[in-house]
């Protein structure tokens, strides 16, 4: 079964697209397109503007939805919808940086605990077991009040990496615990390979579709994350994100004051979001789940 | 195994867990790029602008290197955190609350914040078990499809967005609850009660709602797989009823991974707990650790964080030792 | 007395339907112990279900009848439409998967209970059972422990007291021994039969194992795609079988003193799907004609009390030395 799926791109293209078919389902279809609506959106607008949002009293405030301003703009004279753009675009862009960085610790680590087993694997898995008690969020509370102001954006980033490795290493060991003893693996172990090349060469493909489902859901949490830090005001808030929009709507009591868009208009986006990234994980889960045969 | 090294591992697993988070919250506040210290004696000078004479402002400097246990080398600096930490529940004094200690501080909160997250977890576990158990065990009728579409469409909202949404929804639009809350604190009364329920609805509904999408979708799954097994199927052959198959044989064996699962997000939970406490300004350890933040309270914060995870560790560890107590194949040989 | 009237029991599926029965008449004796025997995919694990009625979409019973020979409380005559009201009353089942067929997570005792049976009081139902597993060889602690405590053999028999300790008419065994290894297969047989010999009562055994049905039944059904081969006396089916089919399967068994090579039978049985015509086992029948693959050969009476669907109904085949057969 796996030998078919790494069979994909060797063979000629006009079969690989037939062959893919079984990729597709209404769960994958909707997400993928919601997301790459956001994605694309978020990535090509900007493109075709010259004010940065993130600038104050830009125009008036509070000024109604109209065609110069398509979601209208806010107590601090910025524009709501070109601030939302960006704030989609630095939280994606945020998301995937942090997804690659989890991913590629929590999948050396689980790999080589799960493969290598014996006291190595014991002594990761107790340091996974920590770093996954640890609740992030006072942790990057305090990063907030010690660095707020005095950092970029990304340390945020950074610390997030730092601390949600733990999750993604454990469920990458646990398929790799029983990959191996899989008969293929034996195999390739008989057949004189090294450790390194058996994992790149034979685990890796097997691995790498829950990666990608696992790579999704880091984006969801990282996204999540960052935001989360955000609206409590103690990321960098100046940023447009997803959060830092919410947490300016909010100081500025944007329910109060009548501009329900300025609030509503960044929940509904983030909802969307992350229903499309949901819908996309579980897309890819259950396509691969019925390629193996499972489902 | 038998219970007696069960009990031991897990025990065993907690302390190294609990030890190895104590010894990275010791080097954290070493590891930030701005010292403590100097960070809280500049913020004196600006208050009593510039009336501290330099031998008030060295003397200061000694006190708190010794408050902060920065005083003598690295290994007598950790020993001494250690034994305060562990023997005396001792995290320092709270500057913004002076002479209040952290721990006054913090075990002035913790019971808010208990009381909110273990009624709210366990009404969000049960209530989203129970719809998926329907939704799983009748799978094939469209309430079940309908039922999971609910948990779609909830599970990925973040904790954030369910709590300002919860805001617009029942303090904005429908003005039932109130829109800032305020929670009379000092003495209990049945009054007090009363309003204190009314002021933490909103909240807790947030977090009940943040658990429920995940435990719909997940317990679905695990009945449908249920349903499938031998000896659910011997059970209807024998002419047991609807209730019975779905409870006794469905329920009391697919909640199993559920609880396990429960642990396991405890630390998610906690950090979302956190999160709608300051947005709803709830008293409750997260309030705290958001005032301290902005105040450069660092004693309580780091006092907060080390709570947390020993809270987060021992409820992994008490879900841990009730997993025996629901599955016999674990409790005898 | 059970009676089946051409039952007839199809599948509908999305491709179309197939009949897994496709008429088959008898009867059965009450007190008798009766094997089902023949291939995978013959229909003897659906007949099974339609007498016991689990019978739910897509499976149907779309003609033919079932007479059961006794009344329900009312004194209405059971048929396939009430049977499952006396589901573990007046008939009970003995899954083929017994190692997991109890819920892991409940006590043995309660599992006697946990259903609606015969007798609403609990308490005395439970007394019955305490003093009737010593009779099965189950010391008394087996009521009070786990499944995952208790061996292979001894779950079996908690599966049969399950099955007897209420004592009903008709006992319907799947495959019970399969599971097990063969010194356990010989106790459980033996259990059955002794169980039997004091109740009375019919049990209805399914079962691929010649070798079972050869120790303890008294008449046997052959079955063949969906119809019945042959039926009658287990004795007479072994010493003089009437269906070729039925001639290549026993001596398919072993026997002291006889060294020959064993030979399966070769080819597979045809395919349910679309029309079939003709007797559906010409194709690996040595005795097959142009007649048996236009006309299907009728279930009936050869000999007082033996039932077979042959055109050539008792004709000898042999085997050659390389196992062909002729």
């Amino acid at each position: 079964m796996t030998q078919d799926a790494m069979a994909l791109p060797t063979t000629r293209s006009g079969l690989r697209w037939r062959e893919l078919y079984w990729l597709v389902n209404l769960r994958l279809a909707i997400g993928l397109t919601i997301v790459l609506i956001l994605a694309v959106g978020s990535l090509v607008l900007p493109l075709f503007n010259t004010v940065d949002p993130s600038v104050q009293a830009s125009y008036w405030k509070n000024l109604p939805p109209s065609f110069k301003h398509l979601l209208g703009t806010n107590a601090l004279g910025q524009d709501t919808f070109w601030y939302l753009v960006y704030s989609v675009r630095n939280s994606l862009v945020l998301g995937f940086v942090v997804a690659i960085g989890v991913t590629v610790i929590s999948t050396i680590v689980g790999l080589s605990a799960g493969y290598i087993g014996g006291s190595f694997e014991r002594v990761v898995m107790l340091v996974v077991d920590t770093f996954i008690t640890i609740p992030l969020l006072p942790i990057l509370i305090i990063l907030g009040a010690v660095i707020r102001g005095s950092s970029t954006f990304l340390t945020v980033g950074l610390v997030i990496i730092i601390f949600g490795w733990a999750w993604g290493a454990r469920t990458v060991r646990s398929m790799a615990l029983t990959l191996r003893e899989r008969e293929f693996i034996n195999m390739a172990r008989f057949s004189g390979a090294n450790t390194l090349q058996i994992l790149v060469s034979e685990i890796f493909p097997y691995v790498s579709a829950f990666l990608l489902v696992g790579f999704i859901n880091t984006v969801l949490f990282a996204i999540n994350t960052e935001a989360t830090l955000a609206v409590i005001g103690l990321s960098k808030v100046e940023v447009p994100t997803l959060g830092s929009i919410i947490f300016w709507a909010l100081s500025y009591n944007a329910m109060f004051t009548g501009n329900y868009i300025w609030i509503v208009a960044p929940i509904v986006t983030t909802v969307v979001l992350f229903l499309g990234l949901f819908l996309t994980s579980t897309g890819f889960n259950a396509a691969f789940a019925t390629k193996r045969g499972v489902a | 195994m038998g219970i007696v090294q069960y009990v031991a591992k897990r025990l065993g697993l907690f302390l190294a867990v609990l030890f190895i988070g104590l010894t990275i919250t010791f080097f954290l506040p070493r590891l930030m790029p701005v010292n403590p210290i100097d960070g809280y004696i500049s913020q004196l000078m600006s208050l009593s602008s510039g009336s501290l004479s330099s031998e008030a402002v060295a003397e200061l400097r000694v006190n708190l290197e010794e408050l902060y246990g920065l005083k003598g080398d690295l290994l007598s600096q950790y020993v001494s955190y250690l034994e305060r930490v562990l023997l005396r529940f001792d995290f320092g004094p709270s500057f913004a609350y002076y002479p209040a200690t952290v721990s006054d501080v913090v075990l002035n909160a913790l019971p808010w914040t208990l009381a909110l997250l273990l009624t709210t977890t366990v009404l969000g576990w049960a209530l989203g078990n129970m719809v998926g158990l329907v939704a799983g065990y009748f799978h094939t009728k469209r309430l079940a499809t309908l039922l999971e579409i609910v948990g779609i469409l909830i599970y990925p909202i973040p904790y954030y967005i369910l709590a300002v949404s919860v805001i617009l929804l029942f303090a904005y639009v429908f003005p039932v609850f109130p829109l800032s809350a305020t929670f009379p604190v000092g003495e209990m009364s049945l009054n007090k009660l009363g309003l204190i329920l009314y002021n933490a609805f909103l909240p807790a509904l947030a977090l009940v709602l943040a658990g429920f999408g995940w435990n719909i979708l997940s317990m679905k799954a695990l009945a449908i797989a249920t349903t499938e097994e031998p000896y659910v199927t011997y059970a209807r052959l024998k002419g047991a009823s609807n209730w019975t198959r779905m409870t006794r044989y469905v329920f009391r064996n697919a909640m199993l991974p559920q609880v396990t699962a429960l642990a396991l997000s405890i630390g998610t939970i906690f950090n979302g707990a956190l999160l709608t406490e300051i947005i709803f300004s709830y008293p409750g350890v997260g309030l705290i650790m958001r005032t301290a933040a902005t105040g450069g309270d660092y004693n309580v914060l780091y006092g907060v964080i080390t709570i947390s995870i020993i809270a987060v560790a021992t409820a992994g560890l008490i879900i841990d030792l009730i997993y025996p107590l629901l599955d016999p194949r674990i409790r005898h040989k | 007395m059970i009676r089946l009237n051409n039952v007839v029991v199809t599948y509908r599926t999305s491709r179309g339907s197939i009949n897994a029965v496709d008429g088959v008449s008898l009867e059965i004796p009450d007190g008798c112990v009766v094997g089902i025997a023949g291939e995978s995919g013959c229909g003897k694990s659906t007949l099974m279900k339609l007498i016991y009625g689990d019978v739910t979409s897509p499976m149907s019973l779309s003609s033919g009848s079932i007479d059961y020979g006794f009344e329900n409380d009312k004194g209405a005559p059971i048929t396939s439409a009430n049977i499952r009201e006396q589901w573990f009353k007046r008939i009970s089942y003995i899954p083929q998967s017994s190692m997991n067929s109890l819920n892991p997570v409940a006590r043995v005792g309660t599992q006697f209970i946990d259903f609606p049976g015969s007798d609403p009081d609990k308490k005395r139902v439970m007394e019955k059972v305490r003093g009737y597993i010593g009779k099965l060889g189950l010391p008394p602690e087996t009521l009070d422990a786990y499944p995952h405590q208790l061996s292979g053999g001894m779950r079996q028999r908690v599966m049969i007291a399950l099955a007897t300790f209420f004592q009903p008419e008709l006992i319907l065994a799947d495959e019970p021994t399969t599971a097990l290894d063969v010194v356990v297969q010989k106790e459980i047989l033996l259990l059955l039969m002794d169980l039997q010999e004091q109740m009375k009562n019919t049990i209805l055994i399914v079962s691929h194992d010649m070798g079972v049905h050869y120790q303890t039944t008294q008449r046997m059904l052959i079955m063949y795609a969906a119809k019945a081969a042959e039926y009658g006396d287990s004795e007479k089916i072994f010493r003089d079988p009437l269906h070729p089919y039925t001639r290549m399967l026993i001596s398919s068994l072993p026997a002291i003193g006889d060294d020959r090579a064993r030979q399966g039978i070769s080819g597979t049985p045809p395919s349910l799907w679309g029309q079939l015509t003709g007797c559906r086992f010409a194709a690996r029948c040595p005795l097959a004609t142009d007649k048996c693959r236009a006309e299907e050969p009728a279930f009936i009476e050869h000999r007082p009390g033996q039932f077979a669907a042959c055109h050539y109904a008792g004709t000898e085949i042999t085997q050659t030395g390389d196992g062909q057969w002729q």
